[in-house]
């Protein structure tokens, strides 16, 4: 099975009544099992590309499709920047609402809420609103919703952008266990050029006006341990090589 | 050489005063106080003035007798039946008006044109259209607790977040579901204003029929001992009104409480 992004490309109307080309041209792929991360300087259309692949937006053109899949409806799941969790809901209520509209039984609604919940770390927390959690609690619901769902591509749009900078790390550092252990294919959108190297088998960098594919880079490393000292100078390679892709990019961005 | 010291103080310390517990009653205490002694130097006539005591002991010998709940009896019925039909219309009809796109272009403009009507005027047309039974006075607070109920719905539902609905809908929801799941809890804040808003409206609205068109209820038993000019029995009706309007809003405040411990 592998997700496939054909010719998609995406049109807007601005303000100004212009018409602005926010992506064009993208085809690429998700396999099985991978982790594909989507970088690029901020207005490159990357969320849209994410929304598009979540069904969240259609495209102007062209199509996304899972290729290989017996009858059974596409199952997606999605991480939000926003986290969105339901505030009148606990942690646990969260976590199962995507089960409950799949009406799974009672019994394995709880296995897997609990599992997930472990997996995620907010055991001793089920029974709290996201009102009393801190940010990086909150965004660990947010995947515990996703993963149980057992979903067969994982859509994460900037997810730890909110947290602070260690809050981050470590959760880039959570994530990447968690995803050792459930092994979902993933299309994860970040501006943060170390956390696309660490997390992703391919990266694909984006262009801006219009939103392009500028290259792919397939990170040649073992998936755990990248930041480890044996790995630091090939990791800084990766890095050094996107930034150089983006930066003018980036540059331009902040005169707008 | 003495050391000089300046210690620094909160000076923002007035934002945190504690104040006793019994400065709440204070107000009302002092207010009730100085009500029994105008009254018992004879400054103003019981006439027009009852004391306060003397109001608490009719209010007792009428509740005795029962003339009290025969009067509590009837209204209770016509503003529970009416509040309970007038907010469970307009919840559902500002989850319509909020939800689809053609039901607020059609729906809103006729509730916008009816809501600054005073719902009282049209008293008159439904005895006439209903008949001087209960069924006009129900209706008439119906239609006064709809409005309110459903405006508030209606904004409440346009102020949902729309990244909630966006996840719901990535995790399998239906439109169906999306209403009740994320939109109704999601304006049930807003939902709740109005209808705190419309239980002053539906108390209003039940003297007003009563005192127009009834036998008994509380209305009609302060217009009659008003129209016998009995002030005290006059204001008994009058605290049996206020005690109403409060234990109506302690009630919903505690249904608030319980249906949005998430707050």
């Amino acid at each position: 099975m592998k997700i496939v992004i054909e010719n998609v490309g995406k049109k807007f109307i601005s303000s100004k009544k212009e018409e602005v080309t926010a992506l064009e041209d993208i085809n690429f792929s998700i396999h099985e099992k991978e982790f594909v991360v989507l970088v690029g300087p901020s207005g490159c259309g990357k969320s849209t590309l994410l929304n598009i692949v979540g069904g969240l937006l259609s495209p102007s053109s062209g199509s996304v499709y899972f290729e290989g899949m017996m009858e059974k409806e596409p199952n997606l799941a999605i991480v939000f920047q926003e986290i969105a969790l339901l505030p009148w809901r606990t942690v646990y209520q969260n976590v199962i609402y995507g089960l409950e509209e799949k009406k799974v039984s009672k019994k394995e609604l709880k296995e897997k809420a609990d599992l997930y919940i472990d997996m995620v770390g907010l055991t001793d927390f089920k029974d709290a609103y996201p009102k009393q959690l801190s940010g990086g609690m909150k965004q660990r619901v947010g995947i515990g919703r996703a993963l149980a769902v057992e979903p067969d591509l994982l859509l994460m749009d900037e997810p730890f952008s909110a947290l602070d900078a260690q809050t981050r790390i470590l959760m880039q550092e959570e994530l990447l266990a968690i995803w050792n252990r459930t092994q979902l294919s993933t299309l994860y959108v970040t501006h943060n050029i170390d956390e696309a190297v660490y997390l992703a088998d391919r990266v694909i960098v984006l262009s801006r006006h219009p939103g392009r594919i500028k290259k792919v880079i397939e990170i040649d490393l073992p998936k755990m341990g990248r930041d480890g000292e044996e790995h630091r100078e090939q990791f800084e390679r990766y890095a050094d090589e996107i930034w150089q892709l983006i930066r003018n990019d980036a540059v331009e961005a902040l005169r707008e | 050489m003495a050391v000089h010291k300046k210690v620094i103080t909160n000076r923002v310390a007035f934002l945190e005063k504690k104040v006793p517990l019994y400065a709440s009653v204070l107000g009302l205490v002092g207010l009730l106080i100085l009500w029994e002694i105008i009254s018992s130097t004879k400054m103003v006539s019981p006439l027009f003035l009852p004391a306060p005591s003397a109001i608490v002991r009719t209010g007792w010998e009428m509740l005795v007798s029962g003339e009290i709940a025969r009067n509590l009896g009837p209204s209770l019925y016509r503003i529970g039946v009416g509040y309970a039909i007038g907010s469970v219309v307009g919840i559902v009809v500002g989850l319509i008006l909020g939800f689809s796109r053609w039901a607020d272009a059609i729906g809103t403009p006729v509730v916008y044109a009816l809501y600054p009507i005073p719902k009282i005027a049209l008293l008159p047309l439904f005895v006439l259209w209903l008949g001087i039974g209960e069924l006009s006075k129900v209706t008439i607070i119906a239609l006064g607790v709809f409005f309110p109920v459903v405006i508030n719905t209606f904004s409440g539902v346009k102020s949902v977040d729309q990244s909630l609905i966006k996840a719901a809908v990535t995790f399998g929801s239906n439109h169906f579901n999306v209403i009740r799941k994320v939109i109704l809890p999601g304006a049930l804040p807003m939902i709740f204003a109005g209808l705190k808003l419309a239980a002053g409206t539906s108390l209003l609205l039940l003297v007003a029929a009563e005192m127009i068109a009834a036998q008994n209820g509380i209305g009609s038993m302060v217009l009659h001992y008003g129209n016998l000019m009995i002030t005290t029995k006059l204001m008994v009706g009058v605290l049996v009104l206020s005690l109403l309007g409060l234990t109506f809003n302690r009630l919903l405040h505690w249904i608030e409480i319980k249906l949005l411990p998430w707050k």
